[in-house]
């Protein structure tokens, strides 16, 4: 059984209606991509299942649950994790208090789970007791995957986590996604940069005009030229 | 504001970085420290008036703290400008009175002038207001976060709240001033240099250092503390990380309205009851909320100090009710020139 | 009906005459006047004839003062109502204006009262003279304090005029040289108040004559009418301006400030234009305020009757609405009023209570209006009236 379900869901801001039914799955080991051009919905998903839209018509299920419009704060106790595109860490905070801030939620100690993320990002474990937002654009991306990961997730959700990094930066931030991913917790990521996420990704969804377009193996999908033409640029 | 690309920056711009920073405001502060004293040369002032005044203003400064710390924190965490929170003082002073009428009196406890009802008033008092914030919160502030009203909605309902907690307190207690211990006698004491100074001063000046030092451990020490300085600094990403809001809401209107009715029954000891006492503190204690950084608290608590000995020295040369003035003048000094505060962020 | 009452009558139709002829849906404008001209006398005779004279003698000041807030009420509308300045400065205006217009209708005192007024000037001009000066220095003012402090954002601003009101207050207290601080300025003189006199020297006979046989007590009919006509005057001005392309620029520098600045209008100096013209109403609001009490001091300026009252009125009656401005103020000044009645009718309730409580009434009704505006920022924010959808008179649809 699949980790996550979204279910034919129609949703929107305001009275501006941006899904038109859109379905996706993600299963227990999975890293699931979804690409597409700008504005087709790809954002909105992500806010959808982490509950800061509510879905108009659809449902959305969690590990058997149905979370659909549950509250963020509800959401993260039951293994959701999310990293915004933008505004994703505390730049006033430490990075050791943004990990603090991450496993909030979180009886007992926070030692060993900080101690794997350091693991995962050594250049924060030397920046522990730096401000967040003093931090360079590749090096904040880690700060806000890192607190994130201070939840132990079943899914990690990632909007855009490539967004105005360096390709260098790109390459290693995805090699951390696999690194994540292999420990067991499942990813499902927004992509702008369709190619490289589509390569790492099991399986891809192609979102446009807020409705399902293609889906299937990413790497299928990254050979096919017929969805390249049409729905990433080329 | 235009960027620089190049890495030499016109004669103009560097000129204009300098006025701007940190530093020169440092030195423009000193400047003005140095001038006040040259003045008071000038005017004939004793240097042991001029201490005296510095002492006052430290001690001013300690209690507008209180206020500014209140107010500074709940505009970082709900990104409002409460202008209630002086009434908010006169308040908590005034139901501070209520509960020394009430008590049983005893007498003095020496060296101090108030007796063991005041400490009672105290305790009870400021949780007391604190959470009487909080629930005027829910009540008036919380619909207007629920339907994102514009800051200015806030700063009305603020208004509202200010002028009717004002009116509560000319309703049960009159419009004339009054003392928490009327005809008690309240000797100064020698301190050094001929600088003279109440016990309660010295109380006051040591209970508020307290409060605020609890505030810091709070704020850096304690989850809910960490969670506060979090939420004011990224409301959504708070939310996001499962922080609860509505308890780090409750805790900021708890410190913030806490803070105010300790830094009201304090004033109250030192000068005297009166029901426009904290809207006539209002303006202070922005002022020093702006030069301290909004939503800094340790700024708001340099700022207090600083504005507190301003308008204590001022008086030794120009008239005295204008000293009130003189806070509002640096306070639109600072708007103009560094509106970010000592403690911001280049813009 | 006897020539006092007629007098009275005609008095009272003035400003009845002016809010008819605005409520009129007649295009032709002498006709629309004529009608409301017609009616208005009508209704001012037959108020003289059914209601007993110490009722409608309070009902005349009730309008007076209405009108006077009605006009602050406007000044207000242009800062925050079309451009958004959240201006809690209101009394810094009022008193300005206020203060203006006394020293400039005043005589210097001589001999004997010179020892216990002191002011800084006295020209002894004619009032239309004062208020104009009154609009004209609440209007410099204004300027000053805008060009430091109007690029501030809103809670800033609000704060720079919550300063700017306790300074002008400070000083209007301090400084006895300038206007008698802090003792009242006295002997302001009322416009036309020969009228109600012995007669005006400069008018011809036959109206001497039919105003004959008003005394002293009678002056407020002759104020009222030079209130209605002032703020009238005021609204039709404004009127004109919110359809005209600078009206029009101010309400896009409030919605949208940055794609405003990026159509090359300069935000800067339509916000301080805005300032300065809500500025120079306000402070015709005190002129007119200080001509009607004839006797001004620093507390007439607080922050209660001077701004607070002020921002519940054009928050009540519609913010962007020069008729909701209008409407605001005569429905919160009869709140206010009324409260007035009901504390006075609940005396022997209150006393009961406690031997204090009668004389705090002010106070009763203070909590009663704060807990009314309250009200309104909750339920009702946009007011009664809505804001004006200002369909503009030129063709210019850029």
């Amino acid at each position: 059984m699949p980790l996550l379900t979204v279910e034919n869901v129609v949703s929107g801001y305001g009275e501006m209606q941006v899904l038109n039914g859109v379905s996706l799955t993600v299963g227990q080991d999975e890293i699931v991509s979804i690409v597409g051009p700008n504005g087709a919905g790809k954002s909105t998903v992500m806010k959808l299942v982490f509950g800061l839209l509510k879905p108009w018509e659809g449902a959305v299920t969690f590990d058997g649950e149905t979370i659909s419009g549950m509250a963020p704060e509800k959401l993260v106790r039951l293994g959701l994790s999310y990293v915004p595109q933008v505004d994703n860490v505390f730049p006033n905070l430490t990075v050791e208090e943004n990990l603090d801030m991450g496993g909030y939620t979180r009886t007992g100690s926070l030692d060993e789970q900080k101690e794997r993320v350091y693991e995962l990002f050594p250049r924060l474990a030397e920046r522990r007791r730096q401000r967040a937002g003093k931090m360079s654009g590749g090096e904040r991306q880690m700060v806000a995957m890192g607190r994130a990961l201070m939840l132990d997730p079943k899914l990690l959700m990632l909007d855009e986590p490539s967004a105005g990094l360096a390709p260098l930066l790109v390459d290693m931030i995805f090699e951390k996604v696999k690194e994540i991913n292999e420990a067991g917790v499942a990813v499902l990521m927004v992509e702008q940069n369709a190619k490289k996420s589509l390569a790492l990704a099991d399986r891809g969804y192609v979102l446009a005009t807020g409705q399902n377009k293609v889906d299937g193996p990413g790497d299928k999908l990254l050979g096919d030229p017929e969805v390249a033409r049409l729905y990433l640029g080329g | 504001m235009q960027e620089s690309t190049s890495l030499e920056l016109r004669p103009g711009e560097r000129f204009r970085n300098i006025l701007t920073s940190r530093g020169f405001m440092v030195v423009v502060l000193l400047l003005l420290l140095v001038g006040f004293i040259i003045a008071a040369q000038v005017k004939g002032v004793s240097a042991n008036s001029l201490l005296s005044l510095f002492v006052r203003g430290t001690l001013l400064g300690g209690t507008l703290a209180l206020g500014a710390v209140g107010v500074t924190l709940v505009f970082a965490v709900l990104k409002m400008a409460n202008f209630a929170h002086g009434d908010t003082m006169t308040f908590g002073a005034y139901l501070g009175l209520l509960v020394i009428m009430l008590l049983p009196k005893g007498p003095p406890l020496a060296p101090f002038s108030f007796g063991y009802e005041f400490i009672v008033a105290l305790l009870v008092i400021v949780p007391l207001i604190g959470l009487l914030t909080f629930g005027l919160d829910q009540l008036l502030f919380r619909p207007l976060r629920n339907r994102r009203a514009q800051p200015i909605m806030f700063a009305m309902a603020a208004l509202g709240l200010a002028f009717g907690l004002r009116s509560l307190v000319y309703i049960f207690w009159g419009a004339d001033f009054t003392f928490y211990y009327v005809g008690r006698a309240r000797p100064a004491v020698e301190l050094f240099a001929g600088v003279r100074v109440r016990p309660d001063q010295l109380f006051i000046l040591g209970l508020a250092f307290v409060l605020i030092v609890a505030v810091y451990f709070l704020l850096e020490r304690t989850k809910i503390g960490k969670a506060m300085r979090a939420t004011a600094d990224n409301p959504d990403l708070a939310r996001v990380s499962g922080i609860d809001t509505n308890r780090v809401i409750l805790w900021t209107w708890l410190i913030g309205g806490g803070l105010a009715a300790a830094g009201g029954m304090l004033y109250a000891l030192d000068v005297q009851l009166r029901p426009e006492m904290g809207w006539w503190l209002l303006l202070p204690l922005f002022a020093s909320v702006i030069l301290g950084t909004l939503g800094n608290a340790y700024g708001a608590l340099a700022g207090a100090f600083i504005i507190g000995i301003v308008w204590q020295v001022s008086s030794a040369f120009i008239n005295p009710t204008y000293g009130h003035g003189i806070a509002f003048l640096v306070m639109v000094l600072v708007l103009l020139v560094r509106p970010q505060g000592l403690f911001g962020g280049s813009k | 009906m006897t020539p006092l009452l007629l007098s009275k009558s005609v008095l009272l139709a003035v400003p009845l005459w002016l809010v008819i002829s605005t409520l009129l849906p007649i295009r032709s404008s002498w006709l629309k006047h004529l009608v409301a001209v017609a009616v208005g006398f009508g209704l001012a005779a037959l108020a003289n004839l059914v209601i007993p004279v110490g009722g409608l003698s309070y009902i005349v000041t009730f309008i007076l003062m209405a009108g006077i807030y009605a006009v602050l009420s406007l000044g207000l509308n242009v800062q925050w109502g079309y451009t958004g300045l959240f201006n809690i400065g209101i009394a810094a205006f009022f008193a300005i204006g206020a203060f203006t217009s006394a020293l400039v209708t005043t005589q210097m005192p001589t001999g004997i009262n010179a020892t216990f007024t002191k002011q800084a000037f006295g020209l002894g001009l004619p009032f239309w003279v004062g208020l104009l000066a009154a609009g004209l220095i609440a209007g410099i003012l204004a300027w000053l304090i805008g060009k430091p402090t109007l690029r501030l954002r809103d809670d800033y601003l609000a704060i720079a005029t919550i300063g700017i009101a306790e300074l002008v207050r400070l000083v209007f207290q301090n400084e006895r040289w300038l206007a008698n601080g802090p003792q009242p300025l006295r002997g302001i003189p009322q416009p036309l108040s020969c009228l109600a006199g012995n007669g005006c020297d400069w008018l011809p006979g036959f109206v001497n004559d039919f105003f004959a046989p008003l005394s002293a007590r009678d002056y407020p009919y002759v104020y009222v009418a030079i209130v209605a006509l002032v703020l009238y005057l005021i609204y039709r001005v404004l009127e004109r301006a919110i359809r005209s392309p600078w009206g029009r620029a101010l309400r896009a520098v409030r919605e949208e400030e940055a794609s405003a600045a990026m159509n090359g209008k300069d935000v800067a100096a339509f916000r301080m234009q805005s300032f300065v013209v809500g500025a120079v109403i306000m402070g015709i609001g005190g002129g007119l305020y200080a001509h009607y009490v004839v006797s001004i001091d620093y507390g007439h300026f607080d922050p209660l009757y001077g701004t607070f009252l002020i921002w519940v009125m054009l928050m009540l009656g519609g913010s962007g609405n020069n008729r909701g401005a209008i409407l605001g103020a005569f429905v919160v000044w009869a709140i206010w009023s009324g409260t007035s009645f009901a504390v006075d009718a609940l005396r022997p309730t209150l006393a009961a209570i406690s031997p204090d409580l009668p004389s705090r009434g002010p106070y009763i009704r203070l909590l009663f209006i704060s807990i009314l505006l309250l009200l309104i920022v909750l339920y009702r924010p946009k007011g009664l009236l809505p804001e004006e959808k200002v369909v503009s008179l030129d063709r210019d649809l850029a």
